[in-house]
């Protein structure tokens, strides 16, 4: 009697301390910065209030389902400011304790917040800026990014027109910084891959009102006259990051051709459109909490979250330094639903991933494409490869 | 006591004339068609194509009761199961599946039929006789594979986007074990002796090889991992596995790799990759075991394998993207 008393006892010690060992509470927190700009041209692309976050309330869900079976609990906290207030709102995540962060915020203020954080030894995830200097010259030890690059974006459209055997863009580009910035990536894309940029034209920015009662009328007239006497192309390049124009052209372009880039066949980290790969069970759990189709943010914000999840699930860390030399290591994948895990790349922390091509409805066909060869990954087709990249800070 | 022996007799008696009367049966396989909402009827004597009937919405998991005599299809999209009369292929009722069901495993004796709902992080447990759902089980997130301990009393689910094998027992409804695995877990397997169990992880590329003890208890022994020549490493993903009786081959199914790889089961060394239709996802051996066949969901058609000489022998045509495919056992009636 005594013996069995002292087992149990001993089976109970065991199985708590089991639990004790392994018990993780992850906190992360989501910083969505909010800018003052104009309305986008189409109102299906209105940006609804709960972006990003609706990312990462699926992230916790899954993150925690798995962590219910390891002891493991994850909560993250969610904030919107403003470029003025994200200082603060930084400095109040750090005080309390987070050291796992998500950022939501264009390339100055992301980086101004990215130095912030490594002041306290904090990791920051890039869910939004896509600016091919933070995965090179600005790129920083601390960040690692979820989000695609103009490179990846503008390499995965240029695969597919090659796929296609055309060759010959004709490349249409807005004249805000940003417009310039993706513009500059479909020509180095043109370049990598062998297609001529045989023409471009510049549409200017001219500012205004983009909701206009009955602008079609103008548009119809104006557009085509914009588009005329061009040399002979196979497609349309677009480069419209700021959104004003492109999405105009495809039916009033002068001479009949495909529009790809930011309108017609056009690049995504993920639509609510997609359904291959199982991504099905992703867009019903994501309706289901947010109401609404998911959107990039949505899903860079949950790629982030669910890699902390893979690194707290395998390596029994949650530290900042545990959990990037985890995600850096050739330990980590994660499944994304476009049909190949993802990983980090070790030279500037940039997510290695298949790019979706869509023509706002359906998945018309995932980058890169086949023959388009890499003696690593064929992700990394996509974007700055290794020799490409001046990175220096994951040395 | 006497109630008992008779029912001893019509059991011993039905056994007998199933075996009695299976060689004169021409044997079947039935093919789920998830995009074609089809099931393909296929003679595996003559390796044609019989017949082909509407199987529901989005049929994805397929298999058939021990007697031979019903079909259950896994309608994904009209979230429930679809039962149909395997030799007249006439629709009978419906069982209920929970939300989107994909793959299912229906114990020996054909009373629980274990079903992961993909959509919603649940193991259901339906009774084929009563209709009814006994059980709901929480499991992780995607559920999707479905394995059976050869004694019943384990049903083990892999979950895709939490990466776990769950282990469940079938007396309670609990789960036992979770054992973590690589990245989207599609299906699990047993051996015939029920001592060991694997488990193919699509995106992580690997299967992983678990020992299995007496009480049920799973340990991981080894992760095997593919490489093709040519074929792009993002490409081998592993899907169905299944094991021949005597535990000595494993063959695996590898997706986009359009190749099912053969293992040695007792070395777990990978012999061989036998070049089948494009993207191959499930297996099934007829009930001989002289033939394995796939589902090759991108060429539209299943390709029969011979297992002793571990050889593609044919193709058939079937449906839209067949799914999965289950051979008939015991002849039907």
């Amino acid at each position: 009697m005594q013996l069995r008393f002292s087992s149990l006892y001993a089976a109970i010690v065991l199985v708590f301390a089991a639990t004790i060992a392994s018990a993780i509470e992850v906190r992360t927190a989501v910083l969505r910065v909010d800018y003052q700009t104009q309305l986008p041209i189409s109102r299906f692309d209105y940006i609804p209030e709960d972006v990003g976050f609706a990312g990462a309330l699926l992230a916790d869900e899954d993150n925690s389902t798995t962590g219910s079976f390891l002891g493991h609990s994850y909560k993250t906290l969610t904030r919107a400011t403003t470029p003025e207030e994200a200082e603060a709102a930084l400095r109040d995540i750090l005080e309390d304790g987070i050291r796992l962060i998500v950022v939501l915020a264009d390339q100055d203020d992301l980086l101004r917040l990215t130095d912030q954080a490594a002041q306290a030894d904090a990791l920051v995830f890039n869910a939004a800026a896509p600016d091919s200097g933070l995965r090179s010259d600005e790129c920083r030890a601390n960040l690692l990014h979820t989000a695609l690059s103009y490179g990846q974006m503008a390499d995965a459209v240029a695969q597919f027109a090659l796929w296609k055997k055309w060759p010959q863009w004709l490349l249409v580009s807005g004249s805000n910084p940003e417009d310039r910035a993706l513009a500059d990536a479909y020509r180095h894309a043109a370049r990598k891959f062998g297609a001529t940029v045989v023409e471009e034209r510049m549409f200017e920015d001219t500012g205004g009102a983009r909701r206009t009662d009955s602008g079609h009328v103008l548009v119809q007239r104006q557009l085509p006259v914009f588009m005329q006497d061009t040399k002979a192309h196979d497609v349309v390049m677009t480069a419209d990051a700021t959104d004003y124009f492109a999405a105009y052209l495809p039916y009033h372009l002068w001479t009949p051709r495909p529009v790809m880039g930011s309108a017609g066949l056009r690049p995504a980290q993920m639509h609510g459109g997609h359904e291959a790969y199982g991504a099905t069970q992703l867009q019903s759990r994501f309706e289901k909490l947010a109401g609404r189709y998911i959107r990039d943010a949505d899903y860079n914000t949950w790629m982030a979250l669910r890699a902390v999840g893979e690194a707290v699930t395998r390596a029994e860390t949650a530290t900042p330094e545990g959990v990037r030399d985890y995600l850096l290591s050739e330990d980590f994948e994660l499944a994304s639903f476009k049909g190949q895990g993802v990983t980090f790349r070790p030279w500037n922390g940039q997510m290695r991933q298949q790019v979706l091509l869509y023509d706002d409805r359906v998945t018309v066909s995932v980058s890169p494409q086949d023959g388009f060869l890499h003696q690593h990954s064929p992700q990394d087709t996509l974007g700055l490869d290794k020799p490409e990249s001046n990175c220096t800070a994951f040395d | 006591m006497r109630a008992l022996s008779a029912l001893a007799v019509v059991a011993t008696l039905t056994a007998g004339l199933a075996v009695w009367s299976a060689p004169a049966m021409a044997g079947k396989a039935f093919v789920s068609n998830e995009r074609g909402n089809t099931i393909t009827v296929v003679d595996t004597e003559k390796w044609e194509v019989i017949t082909e009937f509407f199987g529901g919405n989005r049929p994805r998991g397929i298999t058939m009761s021990p007697d031979g005599r019903k079909v259950y299809v896994c309608a994904s999209d009209d979230n429930l199961v679809r039962v149909f009369d395997a030799d007249t292929y006439e629709e009978l009722p419906s069982l209920p599946s929970g939300p989107d069901p994909e793959l299912f495993i229906l114990e020996p004796s054909g009373t629980r039929l274990y079903i992961a709902n993909e959509d919603d992080n649940l193991v259901t447990v339906t009774d084929t006789e009563t209709r009814t759902v006994l059980a709901e089980v929480p499991v992780g997130v995607e559920p999707e594979g479905m394995g059976m301990s050869p004694d019943a009393k384990w049903v083990v689910n892999t979950s895709e986007t939490t990466n776990m094998a769950h282990f469940i027992s079938t007396e309670d409804y609990k789960i036992k074990h979770n054992v973590l695995v690589d990245q989207r877990p599609r299906y699990a397997q047993y051996t015939a002796d029920g001592t060991r169990l694997y488990v193919s992880s699509e995106i992580g590329g690997t299967v992983s090889v678990m020992d299995i003890a007496p009480d049920g208890t799973p340990s991981l022994i080894k992760k095997l991992t593919f490489e093709v020549p040519g074929v792009l490493p993002e490409w081998l993903q592993p899907v169905g596995i299944k094991v021949t009786a005597d535990g000595s081959r494993v063959f695996v199914a590898l997706g986009p790799a359009n190749r099912v790889a053969v293992v040695d089961g007792n070395s777990l060394d990978v012999l061989d990759y036998i070049i089948v239709g494009q993207r191959v996802w499930q297996l099934d051996f007829t009930p001989d075991e002289k033939f394995l066949l796939t589902t090759n969901g991108n060429s539209n058609d299943i390709t029969v394998i011979d297992v002793a000489r571990e050889k593609a022998i044919k193709s058939i045509q079937v449906g839209e993207q067949p799914w999965g495919v289950v051979t008939q056992r015991n002849g039907g009636n």
